[in-house]
C-alpha cells in the first residue's frame, strides 16, 4: 500500500466524530478527543469548512457536519439499489414474521419508504414505496436517527409533532431513546404514529459501517406485542434480516 | 428432543451467474450465495462461457451457502438443479474435459447453418417434430457448429467418445457421473420429438448429430443419483430449465396458469396441460415438466432474448450508470421517454418475430433526448416486448389473463413494473420469493424425495408480496404501442449474408 496521507486521515477522523454527535462540538473538545494539537485541528476544520463538509455556528463557534457532507451521506446508497439488494431477505422476513416489511432511508429529515413487501396473507394491500414518514415517530425513523444524530437539529427546528399520546416530542427524551437504540441495536414504535400500530426495525449497514437504511416490520399490537413489549422472536427475525442485508452490502458480520 | 430441521438446496446455474439457495420446509429462504462468471466475447455475435469455471463457481456457491447457514450435507434432504437453457457443451467421455467453450444461447454464429436448414427442410419440418422454429437460439445448430469446427470430432462423437450436454447435463455429470438430461432441457435442443419425448431420428439426421453422444432423457423430478463433494450423499433429485423451474416455483401447476421471469432475458410461459399446443403466432411449444413416470405437461413460451441484459449493456458499455438498479433513478429524472424507443435486437429478434436478420435500433432520436430518456426507453423496451408475447399468447391459446405473475431480478424495479401493468392493462403480481427459479428447483427436488407431500402443499406457500395496478389511459397506451411497433419494423433486414465474411 502506498504511504497514507496523515492529514486526510485526520480530517476523516474529525468527520466521523462529528457524524456521531447530535450537538455541535468545539475545537478544544475535538482536539482533546482526537489527541491532536488545537492548532492542527483548527487548520483542518478551516479547510473542511471551505469545501462545505463542516459548518461553524456563528454564535457559539462550535462545529457540525456541513450540508455538502449530509447531501453526500443521503445519496450514498441509491434507494433503488438498496431495494434490489434487499429483495431476497425482505421477502424472507415477511415469510418468517407473517407481517408486512418496509425499508426506509433518510430523506430531508423524514423516512422515505424505498421498499415494501406485503403481509403474506393475500389480503388487499397497496404498495407505499415513495411515501414519507416522520422520523421520530416510527421504528424505521428512530433507527436512522440513532445512527445519524446530526439530523436532530434539523428535526427539532421543524418541530417534533405529536401524532398520538405516545409520540416522543421532547428532544431530551428522544436522545435518551436513541441512545438505548444504539445500545441494543433495534428500535420499536408502540402506537407512536398510529394508536393501533406497532413497528420494529433494525439498521442496515454498508461496507463502511454507515447505516444506509433501516428495515423492519409493522402490524397491530396484538400480533407484535406480548406484555406490551415487542415479541422477542420478531425482534430476532428483524435483526437477522437486517444483518443479512448488511452482509449483502459488504458490512462486516454483526459489525 | 427438538425435531431436527431439514432443508432443500437448489443450484441456479444462470447466464450471468451461478447461485445456490437453501430453503426450509415453509419455502423460506435460509441461505443464498452467488457468483458471476465472465462472458467470453470472441467476436461480434459470439458469446461463450468456460464450463470448468462454471463448475468451480457452482462448487464454491454450494459451499458458501451451506457454510453461511452452518449446514452440513446431512441437513439437506435433496438438491435440485435449474439452469440456463440451450447453452451447449461438448466434453470428452474419458477425461471429462470440455473440448470447446460452452456456446451460449445468445450466440448467433450459427446463422448460416440456420439459413441452410430452413432452405433445405423449411420451418414446418422442425416445428412439427420439436415444437420450435429453427433459430440460432437452440442447441442443435450450436452442436452442429462444434462438430464441424474441430477436426475429427464427428468421428469421435459417432464412437461415443465425446458427449454433448446442456448445462444440466454438465452439472449432473460432474455431480453424479451420469450422462443424462431432463425433458425440459431436451425440449430446447431442436433434437427431441415433442410427442415421443425421445431423440428424433430425422432431426438428428438433419443436424448431423450422432445419437451416441446424446444424454439419456429423463423426467424432471426423479432421483438421478447422489452428489459428491460438499454435498456428499445428497440425492440429486430434480433438473429443470430455469424458466420451467420458475413456472414450478410460481406454482403454475395447472393448465391456464402463466408467469413471466425478468432476468438476462424475459420468458413468459403458459402451462397448457397434457397436450402440446403448436403456435401460429411465433411462440415456442416446450415441455413444462415431467414428474417421475407421470404424464408430462406442456407449455407455450414467449422467449425474449434481451431485457435485463440491456440494462447491463447500458451500465457496462455506455457506463451511464454504475449499477443496474440506478437505471430507475436515472429514468425518474424525466417524465417520459421523450419520443425515444430502444429495440434491443442484439441477437436478432426472438418471440414473436424470430428474425435472425434484425439488429438493435434506437428510434426517435432528436436533440431533445437526454440520458434520462434513454434510461426510460431501456426499461420500456422490456415492457413492450412482454406486451408482444402476451398478445401472441392471447392469439394462440385464447388466453385471457386476469393478472400476470412475475419474478426475477428486474421485478425490483418499481418504475418498470408499474409501466408493465400500464402497457398490459393488467395487474402485475410478484410472489413472496423473487428467486422462483431456485424455489422451483427446490420444490421439484423436495417432491421427489417426499419432503413435501404434493403440489397442493406447495401452492399453500404462494403469497403476494407486491402488486402494481394499471393506471394509463388507453389512448396513451395505444400510441406508445404503435410507435414501438414502428421501431421494431426498423430493426429487420439488417444482417446481410456476406457480413460474416468481413470478420473472418
Ligand atoms: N433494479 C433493477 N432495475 C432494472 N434491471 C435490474 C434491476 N436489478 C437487476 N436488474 C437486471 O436484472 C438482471 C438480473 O436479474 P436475475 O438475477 O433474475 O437474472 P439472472 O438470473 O442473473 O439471469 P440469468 O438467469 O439469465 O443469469 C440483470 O440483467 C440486471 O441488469
Ligand atoms: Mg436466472
Amino acid at each position: 500500500m502506498p504511504g497514507r496521507i496523515q492529514s486526510v486521515e485526520r480530517a476523516a477522523a474529525i468527520l466521523k466524530l462529528l457524524s456521531g454527535r447530535s450537538r455541535r462540538v468545539g475545537v478544544v473538545d475535538l482536539a482533546g478527543e482526537l489527541g491532536l494539537p488545537k492548532g492542527t485541528v483548527h487548520g483542518l476544520l478551516r479547510t473542511l469548512q471551505h469545501v462545505g463538509f463542516v459548518e461553524q455556528d456563528p454564535e457559539t463557534g462550535k462545529y457540525q457536519l456541513g450540508a455538502a457532507m449530509l447531501h453526500m451521506g443521503s445519496s450514498y446508497l441509491d434507494g433503488n439499489e438498496l431495494r434490489t439488494r434487499a429483495l431476497n431477505w425482505s421477502d424472507s422476513l415477511a415469510a418468517r414474521s407473517h407481517e408486512a416489511v418496509r425499508i426506509g432511508t433518510l430523506h430531508e429529515g423524514q423516512v422515505l419508504i424505498v421498499h415494501h413487501v406485503f403481509r403474506p396473507d393475500d389480503s388487499l394491500q397497496t404498495l407505499d414505496v415513495g411515501s414519507l414518514l416522520p422520523a421520530h415517530a416510527t421504528a424505521l425513523g428512530k433507527v436512522l436517527l440513532a445512527y445519524h444524530p446530526y439530523v436532530l437539529d434539523q428535526l427539532e427546528a421543524a418541530g417534533l409533532d405529536a401524532f398520538t399520546g405516545a409520540t416522543i416530542c421532547d428532544r431530551d427524551r428522544l436522545e435518551l431513546e436513541l441512545g438505548r437504540i444504539r445500545e441494543r441495536g433495534w428500535a420499536s414504535d408502540i402506537g407512536e404514529l398510529t394508536p393501533s400500530q406497532v413497528s420494529i426495525a433494525a439498521p442496515i449497514k454498508d461496507r463502511s459501517g454507515m447505516t444506509s437504511g433501516a428495515m423492519g416490520i409493522f402490524g397491530p399490537p396484538d400480533r407484535l406485542l406480548v406484555a406490551r413489549q415487542p415479541r422477542g422472536e420478531l425482534v430476532a427475525y428483524v435483526r437477522e434480516a437486517a444483518a443479512a442485508v448488511s452482509r449483502e452490502l459488504g458490512a462486516i458480520p454483526w459489525g | 428432543m427438538a425435531l431436527r430441521e431439514r432443508y432443500v438446496a437448489a443450484i441456479d446455474q444462470g447466464t450471468a451467474s451461478s447461485r445456490c439457495l437453501v430453503f426450509d420446509r415453509f419455502a423460506r429462504l435460509v441461505s443464498v450465495a452467488q457468483k458471476e462468471h465472465p462472458h467470453i466475447y470472441v467476436r461480434p455475435g459470439w458469446v461463450e462461457h468456460d464450463p470448468e469455471r462454471i463448475w468451480r463457481n457452482v462448487e464454491e456457491v454450494v459451499a458458501r451457502s451451506l457454510n453461511d447457514a452452518r449446514l452440513e450435507a446431512s441437513d439437506v434432504v435433496a438438491l435440485g438443479i435449474a439452469n440456463q437453457r440451450e447453452t451447449t457443451i461438448v466434453w470428452d467421455r474419458a477425461t471429462g474435459r470440455p473440448l470447446h467453450n460452452a456456446i451460449n444461447w445468445q450466440d448467433t454464429r450459427t446463422e448460416p447453418i440456420v439459413r441452410e436448414l430452413v432452405g433445405e427442410y423449411g420451418h414446418e419440418f422442425f416445428r412439427e417434430r420439436s415444437g420450435l422454429p429453427v433459430a440460432t437460439y437452440f442447441s442443435g445448430p450450436k452442436l452442429r457448429w462444434i462438430l464441424h469446427s474441430i477436426s475429427g470430432l464427428q468421428k469421435r462423437a459417432e464412437r461415443g467418445e465425446v458427449l454433448f450436454g446442456t448445462m444440466d447435463s454438465w452439472l449432473i455429470w460432474r455431480l453424479t457421473g451420469r450422462h443424462l438430461t431432463d425433458v425440459t432441457n431436451a425440449s430446447r435442443t431442436l433434437l427431441m420429438n415433442l410427442h415421443t419425448l425421445d431423440w428424433d431420428g430425422e432431426l438428428l439426421d438433419a443436424l448431423g448429430v450422432p445419437r451416441a453422444m446424446l444424454p439419456e432423457i429423463r423426467p424432471s423430478v426423479e432421483v438421478y443419483g447422489e452428489a459428491g463433494g460438499k454435498l456428499a450423499g445428497v440425492p440429486v433429485a430434480a433438473a429443470l430449465g430455469d424458466q420451467q423451474a420458475a413456472l414450478f416455483g410460481q406454482t403454475c401447476f395447472s393448465a391456464g396458469e402463466a408467469k413471466c421471469t425478468y432476468g438476462t432475458g424475459s420468458f413468459l410461459l403458459l402451462n397448457t396441460g397434457d397436450r402440446p399446443v403448436i403456435s401460429s403466432s411465433g411462440l415456442l411449444t416446450t415441455l413444462c415438466c415431467r414428474v417421475g413416470e407421470e404424464q408430462p405437461s406442456y407449455a407455450l413460451e414467449g422467449s425474449i432474448a434481451v431485457t435485463g441484459a440491456l440494462v447491463q449493456w447500458f451500465r457496462d458499455n455506455l457506463t451511464l450508470i454504475a449499477s443496474a438498479p440506478e437505471i430507475e433513478s436515472l429514468a425518474r429524472t424525466v417524465e417520459d421517454n421523450g419520443g425515444c424507443y430502444f429495440v434491443p435486437a442484439f441477437s436478432g429478434l426472438f418471440a414473436p418475430h424470430w428474425r435472425g436478420d434484425a439488429r438493435g435500433v434506437i428510434a426517435g432520436l432528436t436533440s431533445y433526448i437526454t440520458k434520462g430518456h434513454l434510461a426510460r426507453a431501456v426499461l420500456e423496451a422490456t415492457a413492450w416486448q412482454t406486451r408482444e408475447v402476451v398478445d401472441a399468447m392471447r392469439a394462440d391459446a385464447g388466453l385471457e389473463l386476469s393478472m400476470l405473475r412475475v419474478d426475477g431480478g428486474m421485478t425490483a424495479n418499481n418504475l418498470l413494473m408499474q409501466f408493465q401493468a400500464d402497457v398490459l392493462d393488467l395487474p402485475i403480481v410478484r410472489p413472496n420469493v423473487a428467486e422462483t427459479v431456485s424455489l422451483g428447483a427446490a420444490y421439484a427436488a423436495g417432491l421427489a424425495v417426499g419432503f413435501w407431500p404434493d403440489t397442493d402443499a406447495l401452492r399453500a406457500n404462494w403469497h403476494m408480496a407486491a402488486q402494481w395496478r394499471p393506471n394509463m389511459e388507453s389512448a396513451v397506451r395505444e400510441r406508445g404501442y404503435r410507435k414501438w411497433r414502428k421501431a421494431v419494423a426498423r430493426t429487420v433486414d439488417w444482417v446481410d449474408e456476406d457480413d460474416e465474411d468481413d470478420e473472418t
